[in-house]
């Protein structure tokens, strides 16, 4: 798809100065976004018409196999167990899809204690109090952004939107899976925090649909850090505007 | 101190670690800096609270430099 030349995801890179680190070049987008050159940059506009999307697909998926089931039953109540297969896919489709989206955030490898130990100093050192207590009960990383409330994980976010009631799962890693998890949650968030359209342009995304399908399908241990994110409270971090 | 961090498989490394008045040290973290960009490594420097920068020369006046790798879809 051809994409307006404002839409690129070239580099863009400006000279430091004010409140920039002095003495260093600093680009503004994400380099990785170099290698997506072919996407449009993601924006509030482009996460709303991807939502609704989805909520198409899935009422794609849903509908017919609903309709099937009433009108095999409505022809002849003896073909019920078809029609109960029917209703069975209506509902495990979607289900796939939500639970595909809560894997994003699923806990990986984990390295020695003494790196793992190291990597937690360093991660706790970019968050606040709030953030660190929530990542110790939850593993996941509170980040407030632009496009919404992020809760980072070791390879992958979940970006909750539109006042708590969607959330978008994405699908990003740091390429070397041999790092210490907050390690992994930490070349992430800082990736996300020097270019939030651009986090999301460089990752795939894996789910976007109602905060509940997620919740159900998350681990119970990182369900607080979902509500949290959706009631927006408990932690600091920039407004957004 | 200012400190000139990696992220890598130990948790985190010191690379280099200089003050603005020694230029000595600033030289050496210049030359680890630079040696790092060509291994692959992105430098990001905390700009304030939830706010970071990509920078591609040591901002000397930086408290901590933190190097990463590139991340990527999928």
């Amino acid at each position: 798809m051809l994409t307006a030349p404002d839409e690129r995801c070239d580099a863009e890179v400006v000279m430091a100065a004010g409140g920039g680190p002095p003495g260093g070049l600093r680009t503004a987008v994400l380099p990785e976004t170099a290698t997506v050159y072919w996407r449009p940059r993601v924006d509030a506009a482009r996460l709303r018409r991807i939502g609704r999307l989805w909520t198409l697909t899935t009422v794609g998926h849903v509908v017919p196999f609903l309709l099937a089931g009433a009108v095999l039953i409505w022809l002849e109540p003896l073909s019920a167990p078809v029609a109960l297969i029917c209703l069975a896919h209506a509902w495990v489709i979607p289900e796939l899809y939500a639970s595909r989206g809560a894997n994003v955030v699923r806990p990986g490898r984990r390295s020695d204690e003494s790196s793992e130990r190291a990597a937690l100093g360093l991660l706790g050192d970019l968050v606040g109090h709030a953030e660190r207590d929530l990542h110790a009960r939850t593993g996941l990383v509170l980040e407030r952004g632009r496009l919404g409330t992020w809760l980072v994980g070791e390879a992958g976010a979940l970006l909750v939107r539109s006042r708590g009631r969607r959330v978008d799962c994405w699908c990003v890693h740091v390429d070397d899976q041999q790092l210490p998890s907050a390690d992994r949650i930490a070349h992430l968030l800082l990736a996300l925090r020097a270019d939030e359209q651009g986090f999301a342009t460089v990752a795939n995304l894996a789910f976007s649909g109602a905060r509940g399908r997620i919740r159900r399908r998350l681990r119970r241990e990182m369900r607080p850090a979902l509500d949290t994110a959706a009631n927006g409270d408990g932690t600091s971090g920039p407004t957004p505007p | 101190m200012a400190r000139l961090i990696r992220m890598d498989r130990t948790g985190h490394s010191t690379v280099a670690e200089w003050r603005a008045d020694d230029p000595a040290a600033v030289e050496a973290a210049v030359q680890a800096f630079r040696r790092e960009l060509d291994r692959g490594y992105l430098a990001m420097v905390t700009t304030g609270p939830g706010q970071a920068e990509q920078v591609r020369e040591l901002p000397v006046g930086a408290d901590t430099v933190i190097l990463r790798r590139p991340i990527s879809g999928g």
